[in-house]
């Protein structure tokens, strides 16, 4: 069978499942609170389901087996990061997250403090990672699609980045968080299984001996033995080395600062609930990174090196996608046809399922902190109208993410991830941290630490070789790379932490010191806490 | 700055619970938990990233065939967050639970005065 009919036939089948989904779940969707949390109804492993689908991207799923069968075994850091991260989230603030807010990652920190300005500050970081995040979602859909219709066209990638666009708009106008949610889980099921046959296949090639799989990749790589030790990525110097730091410091304190998976903590009855999803995204997330594992190097065992090494003309983002094609039989066979485009449609479900979640958390906050608590603050707002304007924030945000993703397709997509978690770990970490433990914090120490966080990051980014300098950045005929990092992780996060506790001392407020006893109570034990919705 | 730009001030009885001897005990028992552990995992991860940095000679040694110290270490990273995480789902269960279900139930009962 023709691979391209084949695939086309199966991507379609994934957009109209969850088109159906979406409008199935359109009619479940009534309330406020059914728009940006599901009702609150989903249990926890449902919603474990969905933060695996909300986080396993396009970068895990393509960026690491990529970083993997090019860099060996510096690519398995990604791995790691972004499994141990998740104990931030488990010990430090899913639980008192559900417990303290309603919708958005902004309302812990509106619950004591002046609304206006801590409201502001979380929407505009909250918009800015998902912006970042959508990018690298995006930019792989169209390598992608491109890969599968045998053209590199820049029309046909174009076209993707706005089809895909177009989707995550309509699943989260239509859906609400409700649709969302079972976007998620579907595609989470897919990717487990999907991504199990491939490892079962790539094992099998050599009978299941971890350590002849490990030894062929070195050998195919031309690397030798340095291909499966630390440093061929990051070891040449100093500064890539302090690079390497820097960006095992934003994995893993950026997903506990993520608007997206932060939210879905909101769509579960309980903190008991939120806690139970997050141990079921740890046992899923888990496994799937070490699929990851064995994907990366099985394509650097079995893919010749011009198929995924950038600096020999390949494509890293396509590394999961053509080993399937290899591990099914090869080009031109008919496994290989098939297992290529039931991975892709597996990589393009997962796409989707991210894309919608970054949509969602991005226009709830535009809808219920700046719209309501903002702009609206001093007039009653009915929910209908609150929800309203969520809908129109998902077409202005999708319309920005679409025009800022066709520039960015020369960036990896798992450094463009990378990014997302180094704002994240800046601005948002840190405010979320010293609210829940910290009686003395305040406005003027949260906007601080948001903004200065936030300033501090996309700037040394702006400034670094990724922008400008190198034959690999953006602009790559300029220069004004005056910082030396790709990561900013290393210097942002403390200037998020440090900020946050300059501007406290700085300033008094004991209206905020007060509330923090609410705050506190509740937190830990649920008093007050959002109920969910009984239809 | 106004009061009426800051939410409005609470009902008494989160005074009254966070005044409890057992709100107290289960904040200590919480914190005792979750700090110390976020520091040894914290340290531990950041031990594997410092060593792959700057100890490429120790972390090549091969054990079993292409299997190195490198790759059980990554791999041990995982064992020890499932381990933490389990840890965490056992202790909060029997020791955080009960205490917080005791004090929403007060607060349910006392919540309207």
């Amino acid at each position: 069978m023709d691979t391209q009919v084949l695939t086309t036939f199966l991507f379609l089948s994934v957009v109209a499942l969850t088109i159906g989904i979406t409008f199935w779940a359109s009619r479940q969707t009534k309330t406020a609170a059914d728009f940006y949390s599901g009702g609150r109804s989903f249990s926890g492993f449902q919603n474990g389901l969905a933060i695996g689908g909300d986080y396993m991207s396009a970068a895990s799923f393509l960026g690491i087996s990529g970083a993997i069968a090019v860099y060996g075994y510096d690519g398995f850091l990604y791995s790691i990061g972004f499994l141990v991260a998740w104990l931030v989230a488990l010990l430090l603030v899913a639980e008192m997250l559900r417990n303290a807010g309603r919708y958005t990652m902004a309302d812990q920190l509106a619950f004591r403090m002046s609304q206006r300005p801590v409201r502001t500050a979380a929407s505009v970081s909250t918009v800015v990672v998902s912006i970042f995040y959508l990018l690298a979602q995006m930019v792989g859909a169209g390598s992608l699609v491109a890969l599968l219709l045998g053209v590199d066209s820049q029309a046909i990638k174009n076209i993707t980045i706005i089809g895909v666009g177009v989707l995550m708009i309509f699943y989260v106008v239509v859906g609400g968080m409700k649709g969302t949610t079972y976007v998620q889980i579907v595609k989470a099921v897919m990717l487990m299984i999907g991504s199990a046959l491939i490892v079962v296949l790539v094992l099998a090639e050599f009978n299941f001996n971890l350590s002849d799989l490990l030894g062929a990749a070195a050998d195919n790589s031309g690397k030798g033995e340095a291909f499966l030790q630390p440093g061929l990525q990051y070891g040449a110097s100093l500064t890539s080395q302090i690079d390497f730091l820097s960006l095992g410091l934003a994995l893993v304190l950026g997903t506990a600062g993520l608007p997206h998976i932060l939210i879905r903590f909101y769509t579960v009855p309980t903190a008991q609930d939120a806690r139970k999803s997050v141990l079921w995204a740890i046992g899923l997330i888990g496994a799937f990174y070490l699929m990851t594992l064995v994907l990366g190097f099985g394509a650097a065992a079995l893919l010749d090196r011009d198929q995924v090494d950038p600096l020999a003309g390949g494509n890293q983002n396509l590394a999961s996608p053509l080993l399937a094609e290899a591990v099914g039989g090869g080009e031109g066979s008919t496994g290989g046809a098939i297992l290529l485009a039931l991975i892709s449609a597996v990589a393009f479900a997962t796409i989707l399922a991210v894309v919608a979640g970054l949509t969602l958390a991005s226009s709830s906050s535009v809808a219920h902190d700046l719209y309501k608590g903002v702009i609206k603050k001093d007039e009653p707002v009915s929910e209908h109208d609150e929800v309203r304007v969520a809908r129109i924030a998902a077409f202005v945000i999708g319309a920005i993410a679409i025009a800022l993703s066709i520039p960015a397709q020369r960036l990896n997509i798992a450094f463009l991830v990378a990014l997302a978690f180094a704002v994240a770990a800046s601005a948002n970490l840190p405010a979320i941290i010293f609210n829940m433990f910290w009686r003395r914090f305040n406005t003027r120490g949260a906007t601080w630490s948001i903004y200065g966080g936030l300033i501090a990051a996309v700037g040394l980014v702006f400034f670094s070789p990724v922008m400008s300098s190198l034959p690999t950045s953006l602009f790559p005929d300029s220069d004004w790379a005056i910082f030396p990092l790709n990561n900013p992780g290393i210097i942002s996060i403390p200037i998020g932490f440090l900020l946050g506790y300059l501007g406290t001392i700085t300033s008094k407020e004991p209206a905020a010191e007060d509330r923090f006893t609410e705050l506190e109570v509740r937190a830990l034990t649920g008093a007050g806490a959002e109920q969910a919705v009984k239809h | 700055m106004t009061d009426q730009e800051q939410a409005a001030r609470h009902d008494p009885i989160y005074d009254r619970l966070h005044a409890t001897s057992e709100f107290a005990e289960l904040r200590r028992r919480y914190r005792g938990f979750v700090f110390p552990a976020t520091v040894a995992f914290l340290a531990w991860y950041l031990l594997y990233v410092v060593m792959s940095t700057w100890a490429g000679d120790f972390m090549s040694i091969k054990l079993w065939g292409n299997i190195n110290v490198a790759l059980v270490f990554g791999l041990l990273q995982f064992v020890t967050t499932f381990g933490l995480a389990w840890m965490y789902a056992r202790f909060s269960s029997a020791k955080l639970d009960p205490l917080a279900r005791q004090l929403d139930a007060e607060y349910n009962k006392g919540g309207d005065a």
